[in-house]
């Protein structure tokens, strides 16, 4: 590997041939600030706030210049300060000045730097850009005003996720990021995964609220109000209060509920535990009745709309099972307003995800099989920890407390649901030990862990192999349905596909930031808290034995069917709206 | 000028967003596309074509171009939107293309373009109701020494004033 050396600002360094003088200022310990960038994803060098000094006539945009020999990297000269401070001030200049009151206060890229380069006072009046915000979606509000403009959202959509739902329109000052056309994010093949808000530097893109209507059902006491919380929010929760990423905050999260005034606390797990059941036997039916292979998962509600989108064709391979969210939700208004005696039309059901595509499943038409909205509003954990610093609730203060009957017990198979490669691997912990009848050895399939793109192994079910694959994030999703389209080559029988990057601890709805590391550790939380549990088997759940015995009947019995799986709408990539006028 | 040709096709159509194009049109525009083997890479030459063919680039043109090289709207949409010589919208039989470049704007071009707006009633970027004018404004037209410059048509008008405007238009009337 050649190598160069070079000094940033006198301190000398050694980096790769080819690296960028980011890159080498790091490695020196400098820091340089950075706005537009986004490393591996967006590295345009646009914004020109890392500008340094490399001894050329012009400064350099440091994100992107490489490295030379002998290179006298100046990151702190008057030149670099003024053209810095200068190129912010100016973005300020067409930048709404309400920060008390924004979203991201407090957690504002755009405001960290103005504040560490000194900017005091604004050096620069001129026209302001105003923009109507879209708020047509169910998940994401995209406010244009607030935009810089840094193209970040745009890359994240085109190239991790392969949706291309927004784009820069115009040019020159009227440059706006928005759907074609300058449609509403309603009308376009925007599949409300998030991964936007998690880039955006700023207040400009932002989930869809649901705390005014959490706040009002709570404080109605005609209403019993049930809440569920998603696999991965109990390992980033913590986050939103100044914790560490990847910490489980399990049983606090769960006493900070009933603190906000929860009647009922239960678990999303207990319907992931469900879901392995009713997805497990599917996959059995399939492969041994002769079903359409692979089956792929269907528990990410991003990864619906993409495959409605973008690949129609191949909308019966999916799995017909509600995700864990939506099953809770039929389950809340039917089996436990019954359990518990309440009239379902008093209950207001309320979930906490990591997710702004769930806000989306929600208020899909065909999920109201309870007679009513199954799932009534969705909160992000970003939104949770609003509510809680709200309420001064302080999570490390609180006791662990464990979730209530008759949905809130769990496994370890249901909370690593919340990892790329988790609902495999609790599939196959289930199958396994359905197929050949004899308790597993090792329950921890390591091939469907990490953060690998696409993770594929074959599973030896004593003499019946099954090859399975894993995919999170959309792109790599795009790889494995091509592999499909084109006749399955690697012989899959079953998918997994996750729509976020790193699967839901990574989802649109999770703290800010976001990024590969903090995946990594809440990841490693995920199979932190899968190793505490007593029960890491779905079919070992009790309280599932329990459910089908009193109520459902059986996995994939006439009752799951009416309230456990759905249908797919095949929605086409172009003239969507259209489309959905037809209906 | 082969422009006024293509004015009047694109005056007469009238396509409502989120249209599928009419079979006649689409196979035009696929036979621009078959010429470039659908590349995508060749997104601009294609719009130039097609374009050339239709007069302007309306909505449901650009999705079905769009449709055709597999790639998305915001992306086409991005591209038109971007450059000013392709138009979303139809271009009337007169096209008049102001120069607001440098040399121009100090010697009066605002005040001249202000008039021009005035005189037909609409602004820059827009077309007439009778479609007998479309307003564009250009960077430079190679005459600084001439400035205030504008074209139309074919036809090159100097060293223009705001008073002036009525006579130039009144030929094309």
């Amino acid at each position: 590997m050649a190598t160069v050396k070079l000094t940033v600002d006198g301190v000398p360094v050694e980096v790769e041939a080819g690296s960028t003088v980011l890159k080498a200022a790091e490695k020196a310990g400098i820091n340089i600030p950075t706005l537009c960038y986004l490393e591996g994803i967006h590295e345009v060098g646009a914004c020109r706030v890392c500008v340094v000094d490399v001894g050329a006539k012009a400064l350099q945009a440091a994100c992107v210049a490489p490295v030379a020999e002998g290179m006298k990297v100046l990151t702190n000269t008057p030149a670099v300060r003024t053209a810095r401070k200068t190129t912010v001030e100016l973005i300020l200049s067409n930048h709404p000045d309400n920060c008390p009151s924004c979203v991201r206060n407090l957690n504002c890229e755009l405001q960290a730097l103005a504040e560490s380069l000194n900017i005091r006072g604004n050096r620069f009046e001129g026209a302001r850009n105003e923009w109507t915000p879209d708020v047509s979606s169910h998940s994401i509000v995209r406010d244009p005003n607030k935009c810089i403009l840094c193209r970040r959202c745009v890359s994240v959509c085109e190239k991790v996720q392969g949706v291309q739902a927004i784009g820069p329109i115009n040019r020159g000052f009227n440059t706006v990021i928005a759907p074609a056309f300058g449609e509403l994010l309603a009308d376009s093949v925007c599949v409300n995964c998030g991964q936007c808000i998690l880039v955006c530097p700023v207040g400009a893109l932002y989930e869809k609220d649901g705390i005014a209507k959490t706040w009002a059902a709570l404080s109605d006491p005609g209403k019993h109000v049930v809440v569920q919380t998603a696999p991965a929010v109990r390992v980033a929760l913590g986050e939103t209060q100044g914790g560490e990423p990847g910490e489980v905050v399990t049983g606090q999260m769960v006493a900070g509920l009933r603190r906000l005034g929860f009647d009922g606390v239960m678990d999303t797990d207990f319907t992931a535990d469900l879901t392995i059941l009713e997805e497990g036997t599917e996959l059995i039916e399939r492969l041994t009745k002769g079903g359409v292979l692979p089956m792929i998962t269907s528990c990410s509600p991003g990864w619906i709309k993409f495959i409605e989108h973008f690949y129609p064709d191949l909308l019966p391979n999916l799995s017909t099972c509600k995700s864990p969210q939506q099953m809770f939700g039929a389950l809340a208004k039917t089996f436990y307003a019954e359990k518990k005696g309440i009239d379902p039309a008093s209950i207001f059901s309320v979930s906490i995800m990591p997710c702004t595509a769930k806000k989306f499943e929600c208020e899909r038409p065909e999920m109201r099989d309870s007679g009513y909205q199954d799932v009534d509003v969705v909160l992000t954990t970003r939104e949770l920890g609003r509510m809680m610093k709200e309420a001064g609730i302080v999570l490390d203060k609180l006791p662990e407390e464990e979730y209530d009957p008759p949905m809130g017990l769990t496994t370890g198979a249901a909370v690593i649901f919340g990892a790329t490669g988790g609902v495999c691997e609790a599939a196959l912990r289930t199958v396994y030990e359905v197929v050949t009848k004899e308790p597993l050895k090792d329950v921890n399939f390591k091939f469907c862990r990490g953060l690998a793109g696409v993770k594929e192994a074959e599973v030896d079910l004593k003499g019946t192999k099954v090859k399975v694959a894993v995919s999170h994030s959309l792109s790599n999703a795009r790889k494995v349905l091509d592999m499909v389209r084109a006749g399955n080559p690697n012989g899959w029988a079953f998918i997994e596909v996750m729509c976020c990057p790193g699967g839901c601890i990574g989802g649109g709805g999770q703290p800010i930031p976001t990024n590969t590391a903090i995946r990594q550790k809440r990841i490693d939380g995920t199979y932190t808290a899968d190793e505490r549990l007593a029960i890491r088997k779905s079919h070992e759940n009790p309280a599932i034995t329990a459910i089908y015995k009193e109520f459902l009947g059986q996995p994939l019995g006439h009752k799951s069917h009416e309230l456990l799986h759905t249908k797919y709408t095949p929605r086409g990539r172009y003239r969507i709206r259209k489309e959905k006028a037809a209906d | 000028m082969a422009a006024k040709a293509e004015s009047a096709t694109g005056a007469k159509l009238k396509l409502a967003p989120g249209q599928p194009l009419p079979a006649d049109l689409a196979k035009e525009i696929d036979v621009i596309i078959a010429r470039y083997d659908g590349n995508p890479s060749s997104l601009i030459n294609i719009l130039h074509e097609v374009q050339k063919a239709v007069g302007f680039l309306p909505e449901p043109v650009l999705t079905h171009v769009a449709e055709k090289l597999g790639v998305s709207v915001a992306d086409v949409h991005g591209v038109v939107s971007f450059y000013t010589l392709f138009s979303m919208k139809p271009k009337g039989k007169h096209r008049i293309a102001a120069c607001k470049g440098t040399a121009c704007y100090v010697r009066g071009a605002p005040r001249v373009l202000e008039r021009i707006e005035k005189e037909l009633g609409v602004k820059f970027g827009d077309t007439t109701e009778d479609a007998q004018f479309s307003l564009d404004i250009v960077r430079c037209l190679g005459a600084c020494g001439l400035g205030p410059v504008a074209m139309v048509g074919d036809d090159v008008h100097a060293r223009l004033k705001p008073d002036r405007i009525p006579a130039m238009l009144k030929p094309y009337r």
